[in-house]
């Protein structure tokens, strides 16, 4: 089943929610929609289920204009962040909810607990059918609520952060595993996340959102590589910002030249945007820009530093091997070798004064709205 | 519990361990303190009426006016309790659920019925339903149904004053529902019917008993605003603990406290099963 939605627009007491966005999920594809929160993917999902009546815009199942059937025969199966089961029901009558809703060609009660242990098969729970939902983990318990939405064969599968309420390990099988049940069942897939690991992992297609507005839509690959938008470079893995000064098709730092193409941008002042890659030490005594090293710390095979560097101190990081030794204060050579620059009329995330100590999770607190700084 | 520790041993079987300790001595202050409070007074109830003697008491027990007394006590506080249980999980349910103007005056309003003297309650719906006050005419001769001076008044003022406790029992269950279980179960193809008796009020059964036996045991023990609005004619709407009071003006003691006795059995009886109930919907609804 194709999911089109077009135009939706959605206001909450004069702030927009969402703001004429088009999304088209094809049949069978697994789509993530990334962004903080507050960024009004949570809205969208709902909005294509019905649990929101846009202000404006219409939603296509197929052909078919979503707003002419009630939610109960939209065919959506619908899996929230806190599992939302029926507390006083034993898993497998949580999973028989919907077969036993159905008015029309209701399965006999014999085919139902057929389909209840395929299903408790197929999430890997088998023998735990008898218990109550607050005798399982948050795993389990996450495991139930899909087996529930899957039972009435849904036409799309709509997913609210389904594994923001579990601890990472968890987090990851259970990411892994989704992936495996959307091959094997093929259900057309929109799961709404904050997460960029989960989303670049996860999904065939990332839709990256921000104020209400669809910032990117593109492969994870892309969505990497490519990102549209300075918003989606920052959202996006680990990222510093410089300001730099374009000119003649090329950018300048403290009228140092940079060796990137900066495409059709106009003359003046614009942002460089550096991922921790995009930076190399320079060994061989060639030029560089030279900076002072404020903080190392190891990650993996590598060393992150953070170094201030040009006129103004501005904080980039970047990552070094982890043999060559780096002390605080040291003096150092780096050569921007990627990134990219946005012009200063394009809005980004605002990463500045975040880059020198933002991990991911820093950054995402950020987004949050946890640190106001 | 860690009974492998060397001096888990001297630990009780009931006992815990806990931040915060104190376990014997607050259980040994409620034992003491309900004993002061509840377990002595009714203890001596029973001593008092056990003076008596069987036949005696018996004689009393069995006596038409008394029994027909506990009947309409308790026959009366079972009916306005259901009919409060029913009601009051719709006040509480308007309240929790919409957002209206005076919604916060009706939500005042609900604890009227605990806040008023019980006699001043009476009064009122004496004015109103007796036979010559203006609701009192109107349902006689629309309905020919006559609620002043009969069981139907008994009933009425125990439903007043029993509402209040269901309305506060159910309310807070009700704000802790979580929406999102709703919306699934509208997703999963639950028509609207389906979700409240499916979803909503299993979860809130536990809640539901709990008002129900508030409800039913202020309505065994309601006096003052029941005694204006029946009248007291006995056999017909004569209460058990008027009866009670009547039995003391007349130096009974013995006969009052045998149907306090009667009472405090037969009470204690309903509440025991309907606890029971409720142990049960618990552990069949899993909440524990």
């Amino acid at each position: 089943m194709q999911v089109r939605a077009e135009n939706i627009s959605k206001n909450y007491a004069s702030m927009a929610a969402l703001d004429d966005v088009s999304l088209t999920v094809q049949s069978g594809e697994l789509v993530a929609l990334l962004g903080p929160s507050g960024s009004g993917k949570t809205t969208l999902l709902r909005t294509i289920a019905g649990l929101e009546t846009p202000d404006s815009g219409v939603v296509y199942f197929n052909d078919r204009d979503a707003a002419e059937s009630r939610i109960q025969d939209r065919g959506v199966g619908f899996v929230f962040q806190h599992y939302a089961l029926f507390k006083h029901m034993r898993v497998m009558d949580n999973i028989a909810f919907g077969l036993r809703a159905r008015r029309k060609n209701k399965p006999k009660e014999a085919d139902i607990k057929n389909k209840v242990m395929e299903l408790l098969d197929l999430v890997q729970l088998s023998g735990l059918e008898k218990r109550f939902p607050s005798q399982l983990s948050g795993g389990q318990r996450q495991r139930v609520a899909l087996a529930r939405a899957l039972a009435i064969e849904p036409s799309v599968l709509l997913l609210d952060e389904p594994f923001g309420a579990l601890d990472a390990r968890v987090r990851k099988d259970l990411r892994r595993w989704l992936r495996e049940i959307h091959e094997r069942t093929g259900h057309t897939t929109l799961f709404v996340t904050h997460d960029q690991e989960e989303a670049l992992e996860l999904a065939d297609r990332v839709v990256v959102m921000s104020k209400g507005k669809i910032e990117q839509s593109a492969t994870p690959d892309e969505i990497y590589d490519t990102p549209a938008t300075p918003f989606v470079f920052s959202f996006i893995g680990e990222s510093s910002v410089i300001p730099v000064v374009v000119g003649n098709g090329r950018a300048t730092l403290d009228e140092r030249l940079i060796d990137l193409q900066v495409g059709n941008l106009p003359d003046g002042p614009a942002q460089l945007f550096l991922r921790p890659e995009d930076v190399a030490m320079v060994t061989d005594g060639g030029p560089g820009i030279p900076g002072l090293v404020v903080s190392t710390r190891r990650i993996g095979g590598n060393r992150r530093v953070t170094m201030e560097c040009g006129l103004a101190r501005h904080r980039i990081e970047f990552d070094a091997p982890a043999e060559v030794p780096i002390a605080n204060s040291q003096r150092l050579q780096v050569r921007i070798i990627g990134g990219r620059v946005y012009g200063a009329g394009e809005e980004g995330y605002e990463t500045e004064k975040l880059a020198a100590s933002a991990t991911s999770d820093f950054k995402w607190a950020k987004a949050e709205g946890w640190l106001d700084r | 519990m860690s009974a492998s520790a060397p001096d888990g041993a001297r630990a009780s079987r009931w006992r815990r361990r806990s931040v915060l300790p104190g376990f014997g001595l607050s259980l040994g202050y409620t034992i003491a303190y309900l004993s002061l409070v509840v377990l002595i007074p009714l203890a001596g109830l029973g001593i008092r009426s056990a003076t008596l003697g069987w036949n005696e008491f018996w004689a009393i027990a069995f006596d038409p006016r008394v029994t027909s007394a506990l009947e309409l006590s308790f026959g009366a506080a079972m009916v306005a309790a259901i009919i409060n249980t029913i009601f009051g999980v719709l006040v509480a349910w308007v309240l929790v659920r919409y957002k209206f103007p005076g919604r916060r005056w009706l939500d005042a309003a609900v604890d009227l019925p605990f806040a008023l003297p019980t006699a001043v309650a009476g009064i009122a719906l004496a004015t109103l339903y007796a036979p010559n006050g203006p609701f009192g005419i109107a349902l006689e001769s629309l309905f020919g149904v006559k609620v002043g001076f009969t069981s139907f008044g008994v009933t009425m003022a125990l439903i007043f004053v029993g509402l209040p406790f269901v309305v506060r029992t159910v309310q807070p269950v009700l704000e802790e529902i979580d929406r999102e279980t709703e919306e699934v179960s509208a997703t999963l193809g639950a028509g609207r019917w389906r979700t409240v008796t499916r979803v909503i009020l299993p979860g809130m059964l536990p809640a539901i008993l709990t008002g129900f036996a508030l409800s039913f045991a202020r309505g065994v023990g309601e006096y003052g605003s029941v005694i204006f609005i029946a009248s007291n004619l006995p056999y017909v709407s004569e209460i058990a603990p008027l009866l009670i009071v009547i039995k003391l003006e007349e130096h009974n003691y013995a006969g009052a406290t045998a149907i306090a006795t009667i009472m405090l059995v037969i009470s204690f009886a309903m509440l025991f099963v309907i606890n029971l109930l409720q142990a049960w919907s618990r552990k069949w609804f899993g909440h524990e």
